[in-house]
């Protein structure tokens, strides 16, 4: 028999550490889940619906577990498990997956961040203990389940209603400790160039235009070529870039917006933007003003 | 098959640069006659993603990136005969041309898989031996200070082998690194000797 199972996860809060609690998720549902029987006799094959007879569980051979470990100050701090906000200032992230005989299923390393061999080696004892921890509390969570479901009494969703488990879970927002935070922040902001500046000339083509500044030549011509090629395999990025350009094109009667592609050299298209000052409120849709002179705007 | 475009010039977006570091970019793309089958699809590979996703954070922390800011650094590799280990050879690779182009690095990056049959460490997994699905480490290490720059792991492996899996990718990088040292020294020699004339 061969069965094609498909686990579908759905975040529905994100504190950081999605990894880990994806694949706890993941495990237990797999573990929880029970598939329609099936008899095979020759050629005949009977699938069973859940009233004839009780579903099969899958056969899980192993539970693997995941935990993450943060990184800060190229390896000085570690933490286990971060939240959000750690997630977003850490210099790397090590992602352990274990199952609670002590095998390894995983290792990755990412961000950038330089290990030496004593940190693995820490960090799986660490995960190794954590796990164990882990394995537990869901065999515990899986055997209740089941023991309620036998006994008639409410299980799955209905037991977190009353207490408002899933939809309403709030935590205080643990307080950051910003006493140095300013000192720090004047430093970098008298240390840091100020931002140069723009000054805005408005020139006006017609009446009911104006442009303000003027995009950079464009150097389209030459590079269309190759990079089309590449950005034909990557049917997302063309997809969006097309949708991008045709975005501008609709757009650009009613509001009567340049669009001058920039100096994009990458395989990602850019579209750089002058926003006309709009002098006249057009009431209606299709609005193309015909500019005195030739503009440089390359469509595709 | 590694090219880096040297000096580092800083293309695309603006918005993109970083203003103390460089940005490192990476790409890629395997060639169609390299593996046993002909592929059909050299770019655009969710494992080319990958691939390059991890090469650009080995090169991320390798290159002294705060020496360039708002500038961009490209490394494009193009694998021409894939045994095994894809990403150790690039990184190899990628190593080499850096390190040509003139651009400082923290150290050689060395990378190369390794595995257990059986009790024994092997290192420097062939594609067969991938495929007969035991574990597989994937480690890049920048010899001299031991860090490393990155490690992967795939198929279960028990916790008391992870330590002889790595130790065995320890010194096959370090072999390498000898081996890419050598090399380099050579073709310093020989590009100072043919400039001199």
């Amino acid at each position: 028999q061969v069965w094609q199972i498909r686990l579908d996860l759905h975040l529905l809060n994100h504190d950081g550490n999605i990894i880990d609690a994806a694949s706890i998720a993941g495990i237990v549902a797999l573990c929880h889940f029970r598939r329609p029987d099936v008899s095979v006799q020759g050629e005949e094959v009977t699938v069973f619906t859940p009233e004839e007879r009780d579903p099969v569980p899958l056969s899980i051979h192993h539970m693997p577990i995941c935990v993450s470990f943060a990184f800060f100050q190229q390896g000085t701090y570690l933490l286990v498990d971060p939240s959000e906000r750690e997630e977003r200032v850490m210099d790397g992230l090590l992602v352990i997956a274990m199952n609670k005989h002590r095998e390894i299923c995983t290792i990755q390393s990412s961000g950038g961040i330089m290990l030496v061999k004593d940190q693995v080696l820490r960090c799986s004892k660490i995960t190794a203990v954590k796990v164990a921890e882990i394995t537990e509390l869901i065999q515990k969570a899986l055997e209740n389940d089941k023991k309620v479901r036998k006994e008639g009494g409410k299980f799955g969703f209905a037991e977190s209603i009353p207490n408002q488990k899933i939809t309403a879970f709030k935590m205080e927002s643990a307080a950051v400790d910003t006493n140095n935070v300013e000192e720090q922040a004047e430093e970098i902001i008298t240390k840091a160039d100020p931002p140069s500046e723009v000054f805005a000339k408005p020139i006006l083509h017609t009446p009911g235009t104006a442009q303000i500044g003027e995009g950079i030549e464009t150097s389209w011509g030459d590079l269309e070529e190759s990079e089309r090629e590449e950005a034909a395999e990557e049917e997302g990025e063309s997809e969006a870039t097309a949708f991008e350009v045709q975005k501008m094109e609709t757009e650009d009667t009613s509001t009567t917006r340049e669009a001058k592609k920039g100096n994009c050299k990458t395989d990602r298209w850019f579209v750089c933007l002058d926003e006309p000052i709009v002098l006249s409120d057009s009431e209606e849709e299709e609005v193309i003003i015909l500019e005195p002179q030739e503009l440089p705007m390359k469509t595709r | 098959l590694p090219s880096v475009p040297a000096p580092p010039q800083m293309r695309g977006s603006r918005s993109k640069a970083l203003p103390d570091r460089a940005v490192v970019n990476c790409q890629y793309s395997m060639a169609t006659f390299s593996t046993g089958e002909r592929r059909r699809r050299p770019h655009g590979d969710r494992q080319a993603g990958e691939l390059a996703l991890h090469l650009k954070q080995t090169f991320e922390a390798a290159i002294l990136t705060s020496l360039f800011p708002r500038s961009q650094i490209d490394i494009y590799v193009q694998v021409l005969q894939a045994d095994g280990g894809n990403y150790c050879a690039c990184v190899n690779a990628a190593t080499l041309a850096v390190m040509d182009a003139g651009i400082p690095m923290r150290d050689y990056v060395c990378a190369s898989t390794a595995g257990l049959a059986e009790d024994t460490p092997l290192a420097d997994l062939s594609s067969p031996e991938e495929a007969a699905g035991g574990p597989r480490l994937v480690l890049a290490l920048l010899p001299a200070s031991g860090q490393i720059a990155l490690l992967q792991l795939s198929a279960r492996l028990h916790q008391e082998r992870l330590e002889a899996a790595l130790e065995a990718a320890g010194e096959a990088c370090r072999a390498l690194h000898a081996v890419m040292d050598r090399v380099v020294r050579e073709r310093l020699r020989e590009v100072t000797a043919l400039m001199g004339d």
